[in-house]
């Protein structure tokens, strides 16, 4: 008879989260170690946490890790990378981190294929300074910055990252999951998985976009903010892949 | 020991393949992009990394990245580009990072012009970047120094976990001269074992680059750490070049192209009888001010330098108040004339008939 | 099918967000009236009996505070 125990993995460490109840990261952290678990990577794993609400990422991680300025964290991978071809380097960002003041840095990463996998948490707001603007906030959101809701006329469209990269021959693997309920976990765990493989076999370039939930800045309890994002977030944001290698699953 | 005609930006690229720099990153940016272009062909030869990146932003952060996985990396702008890098430097002085940056300095402020200045010695010694941080700055007056210093910039990075800066100017960047490349003089700068590094968790406990400390008790802990550390190297690192200074009355303090010519200056002033002598700073941080505080029985210091009075203030600094001190300059890309040098001698008082 | 060993929530780790009572498919994760130390209402399990170890409140859980350990039908 055989027994498996769901548990923390042992790319995580013993530290317990300080985000916010019903804050996505956990889930998209989780998963992460997961992965890195089973494909036997961790010792080989280089993280790069960036600015944001996960800027404490080196602290929930049992690998190296490596924090990065604003933004900047494809570049830092790209460095780490290039020195280092044998790790396995992913970043962790955002929505401001990589699309706001990132943006050349993600594209630029992208359009060079560099072999680095990108983790990029799309929730709609800037979590760690209270809620403010993001580049994906959606039309007539409220947000600290956009009081009487985005108005595209001022404050511009937002901004489908996958979409936007799809274009760059360099990027391999682009795509989009949500940790909305245990399906869409079970796949996005499915998608980080292949976005690392493909790392791992050289084959360029992988972003994964998790669409996640901010209760607190969005003003909503976890079930409200459950629905919000299904009703509002995935229908700008639709789930699955932008862009993925024909014929290799 | 061999002999190579070397433009100075090249001498640069030279020095750090000499070094074992694994990385380079860069932008093209006047006028600089002789470095870009030399690594981009050398690296590749030589098995090593070289990336155009998409801004002098991305080129720092990428330093960042492969300096933290243990390999000597470098990058070079001018002085716009090295203004964007200001924040990648502080991160890599706060997380401990060893790298080296070259400043090829041009006309500024702003987009200023592309004839060479000394304009940003402010930036270089006085932060530029954001926190209390210091950056050894090395200043070459030619293009066998540019090779040396570049040398001895990878050794003090990884001897003190801190980046370097090598205060170039378009001047020495675009020169050619002979460089001399001697095996012995680099003997010692055997590149250190790096334990700290992220290069993968195998057989040890995680490592973490960071320069974040939100307690603020392990914050000042850490900066006491890190000012230990500028004390450490201002007591050890300083270096200076003097020139007829023995039995001089009147004293040139002058750095980098602008020093060459302070030097004929004062070869002309002792021939009209003017006994001048040069103090040449090497190490613009730590400044020389031991040097200076020993020659506090000079009738005065001329300060020589291409931008609007900048190294005179750490001149004054060292010399409380003992001597006068005199301030020569040109900008937005004049060169200063050794004529006019010898003129501000003669009028503090070294005509002698 | 998968039969449930044990299924524990840690006290310590749950911030009592909810998201594993919203989950769980047989409804037998309620929070607590009570509060932990840190002011949260902890989640805990109606009705351990009930519980098939179908994981939904391990996959939603953000703080990894529920372990499960799951056997074969035969034991």
């Amino acid at each position: 008879m055989s027994t498996t125990i769901l548990t923390r993995p042992e790319s995580l460490s013993d530290r317990k989260f300080h985000y916010c109840p019903g804050c996505s990261h956990g889930i998209a952290h989780r998963l992460v170690g997961e992965v890195i678990d089973e494909l036997g990577v961790r010792e080989k794993t280089v993280g790069i946490a960036p600015v944001g609400c996960s800027v404490l990422l080196y602290d929930y991680v049992n690998f190296d890790c490596i924090q990065a300025a604003h933004g900047r964290a494809p570049a830092v991978a790209t460095g780490v990378k290039r020195a280092n071809p044998d790790s396995v380097v992913f970043t962790y960002q955002g929505d401001g981190d990589l699309a706001s003041i990132g943006m050349a840095e993600t594209v630029h990463a992208a359009a060079r294929g560099e072999n680095i996998t990108i983790v990029f948490i799309n929730n709609a707001v800037y979590g760690m300074t209270g809620g403010q603007m993001a580049p994906t906030t959606l039309t007539s959101q409220v947000t600290t910055t956009t009081p009487f809701g985005r108005d595209c006329g001022i404050a511009g469209h937002p901004i489908k990252v996958p979409e936007l990269l799809s274009s760059l021959e360099g990027a391999t693997y682009l795509t989009r999951v949500a940790v909305n309920n245990p399906k869409n976990v079970n796949k996005a765990k499915k998608a980080l998985k292949k976005a690392f493989q493909i790392q791992i076999d050289g084959r360029g370039f992988s972003l994964v976009e998790i669409v996640a939930i901010c209760p607190i800045n969005w003003r909503m309890p976890p079930e409200k903010a459950l629905k919000w994002l299904e009703d509002s977030m995935l229908p700008l944001y639709p789930l699955g892949d932008i862009k993925a290698e024909q014929g290799v699953s | 020991m061999t002999k190579e005609l070397l433009k100075g930006n090249d001498a640069i690229g030279a020095a750090a393949i000499d070094s074992n720099c694994q990385c380079y990153f860069g932008y093209p940016i006047t006028p600089q992009n002789e470095i870009c272009e030399y690594f981009s062909e050398h690296m590749p030869k030589a098995g090593r990394v070289f990336i155009q990146a998409e801004s002098e932003v991305a080129a720092i952060n990428m330093v960042y990245g492969a300096a933290a996985s243990g390999v000597r990396a470098m990058t070079s702008s001018s002085s716009p580009g090295i203004s964007l890098k200001m924040e990648g430097i502080s991160y890599l002085a706060g997380a401990e990072l060893p790298c080296v940056v070259a400043n090829i300095m041009r006309g500024g402020p702003g987009l200023g012009g592309i004839q060479p200045s000394q304009s940003d010695y402010f930036q270089a010694t006085k932060g530029g970047g954001h926190g209390d941080y210091r950056l050894i700055v090395l200043a070459p007056s030619g293009v066998q120094e540019l090779y040396d210093f570049t040398r001895l910039a990878f050794h003090l990075a990884d001897k003190y976990r801190n980046p370097v800066m090598i205060l170039g100017d378009g001047f020495l960047g675009q020169m050619m001269e002979v460089v001399v490349k001697d095996s012995k003089k680099s003997d010692n700068f055997e590149e250190p074992e790096k334990p700290w590094a992220t290069n993968g968790c195998k057989g040890r406990e995680k490592n973490i680059i960071n320069s974040l400390y939100l307690d603020p008790a392990v914050l000042e802990q850490h900066n006491n750490k890190l000012q230990e550390k500028y004390r450490q190297i201002t007591e050890n690192e300083q270096r200076v070049d003097t020139y007829l200074t023995d039995d001089a009355e009147l004293i040139i303090a002058s750095f980098g192209i602008a020093a060459r010519i302070a030097k004929e200056a004062v070869d002309m002033a002792r021939d009209k009888g003017i006994k001048a002598g040069l103090i040449r700073p090497i190490t613009l941080w730590p400044f020389p001010g031991k040097t200076f505080t020993s020659y506090s029985k000079v009738k005065a210091i001329l300060t020589v330098e291409m931008n609007a009075g900048q190294m005179v203030e750490d001149v004054r600094l060292a010399v409380n108040g003992k001597v006068p001190v005199y301030f020569h300059g040109r900008t937005g890309g004049m060169i200063p004339e050794s004529k006019d040098i010898v003129a501000e001698l003669e009028k503090m008082g070294g005509a002698k008939v | 099918m998968a039969a449930k060993k044990s299924i524990k929530i840690s006290e310590e780790l749950c911030k009592g967000c909810g998201l594993c009572e919203i989950f769980c498919p047989r409804n037998i994760i309620k929070l607590d009236n009570k509060t932990n130390r840190f002011g949260y209402h902890p989640a805990l399990i109606t009705d351990e009996e009930k519980c098939n170890a179908c994981g939904f409140c391990f996959l939603m859980c953000p703080d990894i505070a529920i372990q499960i350990e799951r056997g074969k039908d035969n034991d």
